[in-house]
């Protein structure tokens, strides 16, 4: 055993020889005379484009003045030096103090960014002066649509100790040795990994001023992948400006494969504020204002679907071989529970008069959806809809989805530990009661309809490109789900939703001269959660009280191609608030119509760029 | 006054005190240089090693055969506790390896270290008859549990002491060289066949371990910097806070698992050898103590203790200068921490008690 340990220590001292004694010259200039650095070449961060190549975000150059730590000296002096030369705020201090903590000795951290041509030259003069610091260039990022598809095409922001812990636990911390953005939200965050590219690296000698000698090795950056939405971004613009100043939501699919068209979450921010750490003053503003700019609607706000729920509900009834035809009931504008004097009331106090399952649907009779829930049962009207996606997240390319909820006996007693009523299962024939959904789900559901119960599986990048081989590769439509539902059910449903837009309907405005046929489902939703705005002034109570407008809609009926759901929050009644912004979509989407007033000043369109504006074609 | 120290001092190797007096020292001095000059360092350590020595005086004074007979519950305690750490641990850099117990934090992974030689030399001391192939691959089981458990934390550097002073044992245990080679064989059969298995960032994690050139912003960075500093020293070194590579922050962890690169750019190769001489005398006086001890739990354990002790200094020194790949192990009784400190003293005292109780019959 002794020959054992001695043999191996035998071995490293015969390391240490060569090391310290044969390789002395070599490291001995390495370390005294010179000094490796590696210095880390960011790659260019994917664009992203819409259908047509309009860029909504790439990246530009800005001059920055950087602080080697190790090599500057007293950084203190260094930097009280640099601020009687350039303008250096107190902010630029506190951001350059904690980029330090989080750095290493030997990394570049910026002191001053967005230099302009005759502050860069001012240092430059002055640069013998300062060991250890540099002007460098460094990529930003710019979203020249600024607000528009904010929320789907998401932000970059500073990385953080949260995201270093994530990229250490990924092993990707090393890829991101000199980068210091990361995808915060929606699709800069989703495709993270494709979008940031691989890091390449020089080896090089440098003096002990920290000038750069020579190169000894050196690996080029592979770019990020440039990523295509299948979103237009007029369509966009004219969603997003039909909302006018109300709050809202708005999610368009192509049924036949998924492709999200419009994403609008209403208000939207404008995300250039975030990419060099956003000011207090904004911050503190998006995050208090009573409309919430931040939240992403689609995906994140929860709603009671209300009527809109009505055809998944009918669905439920046939596929269960109930109220098929010829069934009818004669609506008296209310419906009672067998042992019970409580009036559940139809929103038409009269009632409809003889009403069958698709007449219900047109005219959205709930006495007829009331009667249907109680029969089919919360259970298997619950585990019918939820084919439809609701309840679950829909599983599209964007972050922090909320499943939404479908109340069972089960959920009630979980949460409240009560038994369910009998009375809970009416209201939730009419999407009310415990029912929340996103607008993202319905979007999901009608498309889901419209497709005859194919689900394709929601998503808003259609093709990624890579810059360095110049090769696009489209992304597949992913099938979810086929839901197995007869022809003639399909046919019932939606006959009943063609006829909602149609004199009689309920949307019968929406439909007039359209010049092609739309099926749609309108819905109210009662306000709940009165008590948080219970401390502002009346006038604010009051419009914030108010039912959200909900409107469910697809078009061309016959063979739709986009399939959509719209929420105005407290707009009223579906029909004559949220319908008239899903005609504008599809007038443009189905044929290329502009609403008569121009939605965006042209300057705006101007500062959209083309495709082959291409500033990646720099190598740093 | 010598009555009264006498019987404190009675279990103390006097031989391997000295050779560890003389290396915390050196350790001391290098510390503070390491550290940019800060003695608050210097101090904490201090406090380590003060808790150390009373550890290893309490080892010291525990007669071998009362170690034998707590043997298996401290093993049996082991898995239960990883078992608990696997279900109910906390997480710290994305490896789940503590205890929280209310009081404290317990790390049980650092209890294996210690319980494995002594199960393993427990189970061979029990058997009472030459040990089989079987017996082996008992043995082999019994180590391969808590390791496999310590492995997913992940604690990669753990999981290999704990394996190499549990293959110690079997070792000394007579295991032959022929089951040796074949195991080895096996595994080199079986590695590509596991190559296939892992996911991709896994074997990149892997390549990188084995050339740090394919990551040099990352672990190749380390190295790379810390081959310059054992370089440069020379052959008698730059002298003490003198390193240019320490003390300009060339040197990542340089208070810890690269500890060893500032030691070697500042005493150079001379300074190298002294420190592989006291390492030497360290582990042969263990081997010696186990030769001479009376039981084969003695044996067993005593030479399991002093080999393990020879992979942390190897793999440590192996690992800075180059020629093994980077895992987290500290070098022996000069990298800060109290840990890996209290540990190493444990195993002196356990080595100490066996040398001092030769004339106590064990059972």
């Amino acid at each position: 055993m002794a020959f054992f340990v001695m043999s191996l220590f035998g071995l490293l001292a015969l390391r240490f020889i060569y090391l310290q004694i044969t390789q002395y010259t070599h490291y001995q200039t390495l370390a005294e005379n010179n000094r490796i650095s590696m210095v880390p070449i960011v790659p260019n961060r994917g664009l992203i484009l819409d259908k047509n190549g309009v860029v909504l975000a790439h990246n530009f150059f800005v001059y920055t003045l950087e602080i080697t730590p190790s090599k500057a000296g007293n950084l203190k002096t260094t930097i009280a030096e640099l601020g009687q030369l350039l303008q250096i705020s107190k902010a630029d201090i506190k951001r350059f103090a904690k980029l330090k903590s989080e750095s290493r000795n030997f990394e570049s951290i910026p002191i001053r960014t967005h230099l302009n041509e005759i502050e860069a030259a001012h240092f430059a003069v002055n640069h013998y002066r300062f060991p250890g610091v540099a002007i460098k260039s460094r990529l930003y990022r710019h979203y020249p649509l600024g607000k528009f598809g904010a929320h789907m095409i998401g932000y970059i922001g500073r990385i953080n100790s949260k995201d270093l812990v994530a990229l250490e636990k990924s092993g990707d911390l090393s890829n991101y040795k000199g980068s210091y953005h990361i995808g915060k939200s929606g699709v800069e965050q989703f495709y993270e990994t494709q979008l940031h590219g691989q890091t390449g690296f020089e080896q090089v000698e440098t003096d002990a001023d920290g000038h750069a000698v020579r190169v000894i090795a050196r690996s080029a950056p592979v770019p990020g992948t440039n990523l295509v939405l299948s979103v237009d971004s007029k369509l966009q613009e004219i969603a997003e400006t039909a909302f006018g100043n109300r709050r809202g939501a708005l999610v368009a699919i192509n049924p036949k494969t998924g492709a999200v068209l419009s994403y609008v979450s209403q208000p939207g921010f404008d995300p250039n504020l975030f990419v060099d750490g956003i000011d207090v003053d904004n911050w503190k503003w998006l995050n208090e204002s009573l409309d919430k700019p931040l939240v992403n609607r689609p995906i994140r706000g929860i709603y009671p679907p209300g009527s809109t729920f009505k055809p998944f509900v009918a669905m439920a009834g046939l596929e269960n071989a109930k109220r098929l035809p010829p069934y009818r009931i004669s609506d008296p504008g209310f419906y009672s529970l067998a042992n019970s004097r409580h009036r559940y009331r139809d929103w038409k106090p009269d009632g409809h008069g003889m009403v069958d399952m698709q007449k219900a649907i047109t005219v959205s009779c709930d006495t007829f959806f009331y009667g249907l829930a109680l029969d089919l049962g919360i259970v298997r009207l619950t585990d019918f809809v939820r084919h439809f996606g609701f309840g679950a997240k829909s599983g599209i390319d964007i972050r922090g989805e909320n499943a939404g909820l479908l109340p069972t006996p089960e959920w009630k007693m979980r949460r409240f530990k009560q038994p369910w009523y009998q009375g809970e299962t009416v209201i939730v024939g009419i999407g009310q009661g415990y029912t929340l959904v996103t607008p993202m789900q319905l979007a999901q559901a009608t498309a889901t309809l419209a497709n005859n119960g194919v689900a394709m599986r929601p998503h808003t990048v259609v093709a990624m490109q890579s810059p360095a081989t110049g090769r696009t590769v489209n992304v597949a439509p992913v099938v979810q789900d086929r839901i197995p539902l007869k022809a003639e059910n399909i046919a019932i449903v939606k006959q009943g939703m063609m006829d909602v837009t149609l004199p009689g309907g309920t949307a019968a405005s929406v439909g007039a001269n359209a010049g092609y046929s739309i099926a749609a489902k309108t819905g109210t939703a009662q306000v709940i959660g009165i008590k948080q705005n219970a401390k502002y002034d009346s006038s604010s109570i009051n419009e914030r009280h108010r039912d959200h407008a909900l409107f469910i809609a697809y078009a061309p009926a016959d063979n739709p191609t986009i399939a959509m759901a719209v929420i105005v929050e407290n707009g009223g009644h579906g029909g004559s608030a949220a319908g008239p912004i899903a005609r504008k979509v599809m007038d443009y989407y189905l044929l290329g119509k502009s609403p008569n007033e121009p939605a965006v000043k042209p300057t705006k369109a101007k500062a959209v760029q083309p495709a082959g504006h291409n500033e990646s074609a720099h190598d740093e | 006054m010598n009555k009264f120290f006498k019987p404190l001092l009675v279990h103390i190797d006097s031989f391997l005190m000295g050779c560890l007096f003389f290396t915390l020292m050196v350790g001391l001095f290098v510390l503070y240089s390491a550290s940019g000059q800060d003695f608050s360092k210097v101090y904490d350590q201090t406090v380590n090693i003060v808790l150390a020595f009373s550890v290893m005086w309490l080892a010291a004074n525990i007669a071998p055969h009362q170690l034998e007979r707590i043997a298996m519950p401290l093993y049996v305690l082991g898995v239960v506790l990883l078992v608990a750490v696997e279900l109910v641990g906390s997480t710290s850099h994305g490896a789940q390896r503590w205890l929280n117990l209310g009081v404290t934090k317990i790390q049980p992974s650092e209890i294996m270290r210690i319980a494995m030689p002594m199960m393993l030399a427990w189970y061979f001391t029990k058997l009472e008859v030459r040990p089989s192939a079987k017996h082996f691959a008992q043995a082999g089981l019994l180590l391969l549990v808590p390791v496999a458990l310590v492995m997913k934390q992940p604690d990669l550097g753990t999981a290999l002491l704990i394996t190499a002073a549990g293959f110690y044992v079997l070792f000394l245990a007579g295991l032959s060289w022929k089951l040796l080679l074949g195991g080895t064989l096996s595994l080199a059969i079986a590695a590509p066949f596991l190559w296939t298995l892992l996911h991709d960032y896994q074997r990149r994690r892997i390549e990188i371990l084995f050339d740090p050139s394919q990551d040099p912003l990352g672990s190749g960075y380390h190295t790379i910097q810390a081959m310059i500093a054992i370089g440069s020293g020379g052959f008698a070194g730059k002298g003490w806070l003198n390193g240019t590579q320490a003390q300009l922050d060339f040197i990542p962890e340089r208070t810890t698992d690269f500890i060893f690169a500032v030691f070697s750019e500042e005493f150079g190769l001379l300074g190298n050898l002294l420190l592989l001489s006291l390492f030497s005398l360290i582990i042969l006086r263990g081997l010696v103590i186990a030769s001479e001890a009376k039981s084969t739990f003695g044996r067993l354990l005593a030479g399991s203790i002093a080999l393990t002790f020879f992979t942390y200094a190897f793999v440590n020194m192996g690992m800075v200068s180059g020629i093994l790949p980077v895992v987290g192990v500290p070098l022996p009784l000069i990298s800060y921490g109290g840990t890996s400190m209290v540990m190493l003293c444990l195993g002196l005292g356990i080595l100490m008690s066996i040398a001092t109780h030769k004339n106590v019959v064990a059972t």
